[in-house]
């Protein structure tokens, strides 16, 4: 059975016609093209999903897309500013935070969602927030280390 | 993992809506943060054409006192209980339970009502359909017989729930709503030992609401051992709540999880009280964990490991409330 999603995706309204069985993650990736947002382990274990619903940090696989009606979505597509990277994004890059680069979309949805709760958080407030991201590459102290950048110059802006 | 299967997907935008949605569909499943329930529908572990989808329900997402009581909505998320101050301040056992379940996304979204409902789990039920045919399936789902204790007639699957032995210990209340009206019966009520059928829940009831009484003079925190300590389901999870008077136990309550079909109440610990927390003590709360919890094979650590990490847990937390309290 199918019925319109409508949706803040990004900033723009949208309206789709979509199964009820769509996960948030299939809808993104498959509906959209929006394939920043990755699919990892698929079961809610890996955080590689993580988008932003209502400003909150939220595991695209394991919610449905009408779950979303009416919410605001934004996905890592969503982070660039006229057409530059973002300074989360661009903290990622100067740091190493990337190596393979699977986990990152979600480590930067993650740590956005606590640099606008929190645009100060110490080292420790930070390693709380992105448990729930797995990265099987860098051993996280650069990634630790970008989110740490980001704020930094978010302070300082 | 496995797609998702069909479903009609029903969002009804108050309680009483969802509650006669659930008796018109006799099969449809409530699903409220889905952390849970989503993948275990991705891995044929629950089947159903219709799914109720609570996130329009919003009049169940408050915490709010009312008198000596504390009230939560049950679609309150466990990152909105972990960061509450009045939760923090006067129920601490509840705020470290909250904050202690998964990852951060998962509590942004995941509810107390769905942590409260959660589906017992096994090492030979939280599988794929693949893996669990190899091994001929399970009573639980599919099959016959518990895998974990073979001549056993009933499910030893694990409650793994967090907020629950912290709600027990500190003498929890919970609203269920139903066609006929709401009741509200202790929390340790809800639970049956049985892993294929550990809620007393009738068909069509939803868990609306818990009360929490707020009493003062009572030290509370809870505890678990994980395999990861950023995310993972307990092994064992303990929480204690406990009022001293002078040198002398006033109230001590212990409630487990992970290691039995429900969370479990230690019982024959009111001979404590009026005696102070000596070695004798200690002895008593031991024998009385040993006693009434049943950890059994059902997680990737051992049964003996799980059995002494409760009484582990335990011990440092009944200390460590009696030093704060003194």
């Amino acid at each position: 059975m199918k019925s319109i999603l409508s949706l803040t995706l990004n900033g723009r309204l949208r309206e789709d016609v979509v199964p009820h069985n769509t996960l948030l993650l299939d809808y993104l990736r498959d509906g959209l093209q929006l394939t920043g947002t990755k699919r990892g382990c698929d079961g809610g274990e890996c955080g590689a999903c993580t988008v932003l619903v209502d400003g909150q940090p939220r595991l695209a696989c394991s919610t449905l897309a009408h779950g979303v009606a009416g919410r605001h979505v934004e996905t890592i597509e969503g982070m660039r500013r006229s057409g530059r990277l973002d300074r989360l994004q661009r903290a990622f890059h100067e740091n190493l935070g990337t190596q393979c680069g699977f986990c990152t979309p979600g480590m930067v949805m993650a740590a956005e969602a606590l640099l606008r709760s929190n645009p100060t958080p110490d080292r420790e407030t930070i390693r709380s927030a992105l448990a729930g991201n797995l990265c099987r590459c860098t051993g996280y102290v650069k990634i630790l280390d970008a989110v740490e950048a980001a704020a930094r110059e978010e302070a300082s802006a | 993992m496995s797609s998702m299967p069909n479903f009609v997907l029903l969002r009804p935008e108050t309680a009483a809506d969802a509650v006669r949605l659930r008796a018109a569909h006799p099969d449809s499943r409530f699903v409220a943060g889905g952390t849970d329930l989503l993948p275990n529908m991705r891995r044929g572990l629950v089947r159903t054409p219709a799914v109720i989808e609570l996130a329009a329900v919003r009049e169940l997402d408050f915490i709010r006192r009312s008198g000596d009581e504390l009230h939560i909505g049950a679609a309150c998320t466990l990152a909105a209980l972990a960061a509450d101050p009045q939760v923090a301040a006067a129920l601490p056992a509840l705020s470290e339970a909250a904050r202690a379940v998964a990852g951060p996304t998962h509590r942004a979204s995941a509810t107390l009502g769905g942590n409260l409902c959660l589906d017992t789990r096994c090492r030979y039920y939280n599988q794929s359909a693949f893996w669990r045919e190899a091994n001929q399936f399970c009573m639980k789902l599919d099959g016959d017989g518990c895998r974990v204790a073979p001549r056993s007639t009933r499910c030893h699957a694990a409650f793994s729930g967090d907020v629950a032995p912290a709600l027990i210990a500190l003498d929890a209340r919970v609203d269920i709503l139903g066609t006929g009206g709401v009741r509200t019966l202790p929390l340790a009520e809800l639970y049956r030992d049985d892993g294929m059928a550990w809620l007393a829940l009738g068909s069509e009831e939803l868990l609306t609401a818990v009360r929490v009484p707020l009493t003062a003079g009572w030290q509370s925190a809870y505890a678990k051992a994980r395999v990861r300590g950023a995310i993972d389901f307990p092994l064992s999870g303990v929480a204690v709540a406990l009022r001293r008077d002078g040198e002398h136990l006033a109230i001590l309550r212990i409630a487990c999880t992970g290691v039995a079909s429900r969370p479990c109440a230690i019982g024959g610990l009111d001979i404590l009280v009026g005696r102070p927390l000596d070695a004798a003590a200690h002895d008593i709360i031991a024998l009385a964990i040993k006693r009434d919890i049943l950890a059994m094979d059902t997680t990737v650590a051992g049964m003996a490991y799980r059995r002494r990490a409760t009484a582990v847990l335990a011990k440092r937390l009944v200390d460590r409330l009696w030093q704060e309290a003194g």
